[in-house]
């Protein structure tokens, strides 16, 4: 059995998507920018994709950015609320500990520029607690930007909260909606989103992107500078194609996301239940506030690489936060986030099931994880420790 | 190109010389849980030649190779080649390892070394 699951890292792309680029890498392969009939028709299909993906978040057209993808989008958020705070002598942000690189590097780099930054904790369930992001605010605060939904975790956040309580305070408020756009519900109204990213590949699209939402208003800063593309906040040729096939999954992500929804929260809570099983367990996150597809365990006594190669070995294609898999020597920022030490965090599995998954599927999923920890388990001095009662089990 | 060789992954998907020597009379552990590398090795030795040697690993893919082949290289040797055994000479027998996983090499070379130690402090050579 091949079994996919880690869609939390990329999508295999829609038929619907792939047709919707072909024509315009074959005949409407203009150039938007110029004047004859093949790059008009370019242009207008441009269009016609902005407001299509406008429509799903309830934007105004004129309020969506064509990025490269969804860590181009946080970068030119945040250089652009920083920008915007600085001209009024304001130098704080407010993220969290368990944002994505694309966010927490790039608040690093404006650390550097002087600027002040509180990462809000996440606490055991990887929910941002709304009472304590109020408390963080200060007069010279700029930017609060929280995740929609986590990446590794999948935990969802109170955005509409969130977002209430900075627009209260006249605060911009970012979100990195990479996991969430087309598979929960987003209204940047009736959310008081400010500005938003998200990434076509998450949701059946091309890879190389994504867009970027800035409410009217917020005059953007340029990351690239050159032509006039993107109402000059842009520059660069724009991927016609990528764009033209993002806006078609998107359409039928948002068409089809309650019966998808619906289909994967019941596949996901059947796996959660599954492999609650295996002795010495957890799952890292929220059991209930957190996306349809995702399920993360920590297993103790086990290291994450290891498991993946042979969950690979049995056709499972998976995800671990173990460093092993990074090539770093720390386990994933977002379990320690969580609180997960290090030696458990290392045993940890992400699956991300995709829209076409099944029972049988899970249930194939459940035993095999359960075949390979125990297998792994047989040779491991640090479960052979526990299990003599030598250090405790912390899970 | 894939991550590991086919040796690692033979080494990986079959090690040798899995478990545990209740009667050993050398034992060394090395690595800590919270790197993410335990590796621990089980020596009998009798008149100075390696026996029959066990590893226990908590750790991945390249690390459990990389035990596996060390005690494949110094089984039925005399414990003063097995002093020689190098991280080196293991990552060459996996056909190479990627250069962030050297160190699990590194830790199969420091596991036979401490194993080795306990014998010879039990001997009274210590």
């Amino acid at each position: 059995m091949q079994i996919y699951a880690d869609n939390a890292a990329t999508t295999r792309m829609s038929r619907t998507a792939i047709d919707a680029m072909i024509p315009y890498m074959e005949e409407n392969y203009g150039n938007p920018s110029s004047l004859y009939t093949i790059g008009q028709r370019a242009k207008e299909a441009l269009e016609q994709a902005r407001a299509d993906v406008a429509a799903v978040i309830n934007a105004d057209p004129r309020e969506i950015l064509f990025t490269s993808g969804g860590s181009e989008a946080d970068n030119q958020a945040l250089i652009t609320a920083a920008t915007l705070g600085k001209k009024q002598g304001k130098t704080h942000i407010i993220s969290t500990a368990f944002e994505h690189h694309a966010i927490l590097h790039t608040l690093e780099k404006l650390e550097k520029e002087g600027f002040d930054v509180t990462l809000l904790p996440v606490h055991e369930n990887g929910i941002v607690d709304v009472q304590e992001l109020e408390a963080a605010l200060r007069e010279d605060t700029c930017l609060v930007t929280i995740m929609t939904a986590n990446n590794e975790i999948g935990t969802i956040q109170p955005i509409r909260e969130i977002g209430a309580v900075c627009r209260a305070h006249g605060v911009l408020f970012h979100t990195d909606a990479v996991q969430a756009v087309g598979h929960l519900p987003i209204d940047v109204k009736a959310d008081n989103i400010d500005m938003l990213s998200a990434s076509a590949h998450k949701f059946h699209g091309p890879k190389g992107v994504g867009f970027l939402y800035a409410r009217k208003g917020i005059r953007l800063t340029n990351l690239i500078e050159g032509g006039a593309q993107e109402r000059g906040k842009r520059a660069g040729t724009e991927n016609v194609p990528g764009i033209m096939a993002m806006a078609a999954a998107l359409k039928e992500a948002a068409a089809n996301m309650e019966k998808n929804a619906a289909h994967l929260t019941a596949l996901r809570d059947r796996l959660i239940a599954g492999l609650s099983d295996i002795p010495h367990s957890a799952l890292n996150g929220d059991a209930q506030r957190r996306l349809p597809g995702n399920v993360n365990f920590c297993f103790e006594g086990i290291e994450g690489e290891s498991l993946l190669l042979l969950l690979d070995d049995k056709g499972i294609s998976a995800s671990s936060g173990s460093a092993c898999t990074s090539g770093s020597l720390d386990p994933s920022h977002v379990l320690l986030a969580i609180g997960r030490v290090h030696d458990v965090a290392h045993g940890s599995l992400r699956l991300s099931l995709g829209e076409d998954a099944t029972e049988e599927e899970v249930d194939y999923m459940i035993r095999s994880v359960g075949e390979v920890v125990g297998y792994l388990r047989s040779f491991s001095p640090v479960w052979r420790d526990l299990v003599a009662g030598k250090t405790p089990f912390i899970l | 190109m894939a991550l590991y060789s086919e040796k690692v992954m033979d080494h990986f998907r079959n090690p040798r010389n899995v478990g545990v020597i209740e009667d050993a009379n050398g034992v060394g552990e090395v690595g800590n849980a919270k790197c993410g590398d335990i590796m621990k090795m089980y020596l009998k030795i009798e008149d100075d030649i390696i026996k029959d040697v066990k590893f226990e690993t908590f750790g991945c893919g390249s690390a459990i190779a990389s035990s596996s082949m060390a005690t494949e290289l110094i089984k039925g040797q005399p414990v003063s080649e097995a002093m020689k055994l190098t991280n080196k000479a293991v990552a060459e027998a996996l056909d190479g390892l990627p250069d962030y996983k050297m160190h699990c090499s590194v830790l199969a070379e420091e596991a036979i070394r401490s194993a080795l130690d306990d014998y010879r402090k039990r001997k009274g050579e210590g």
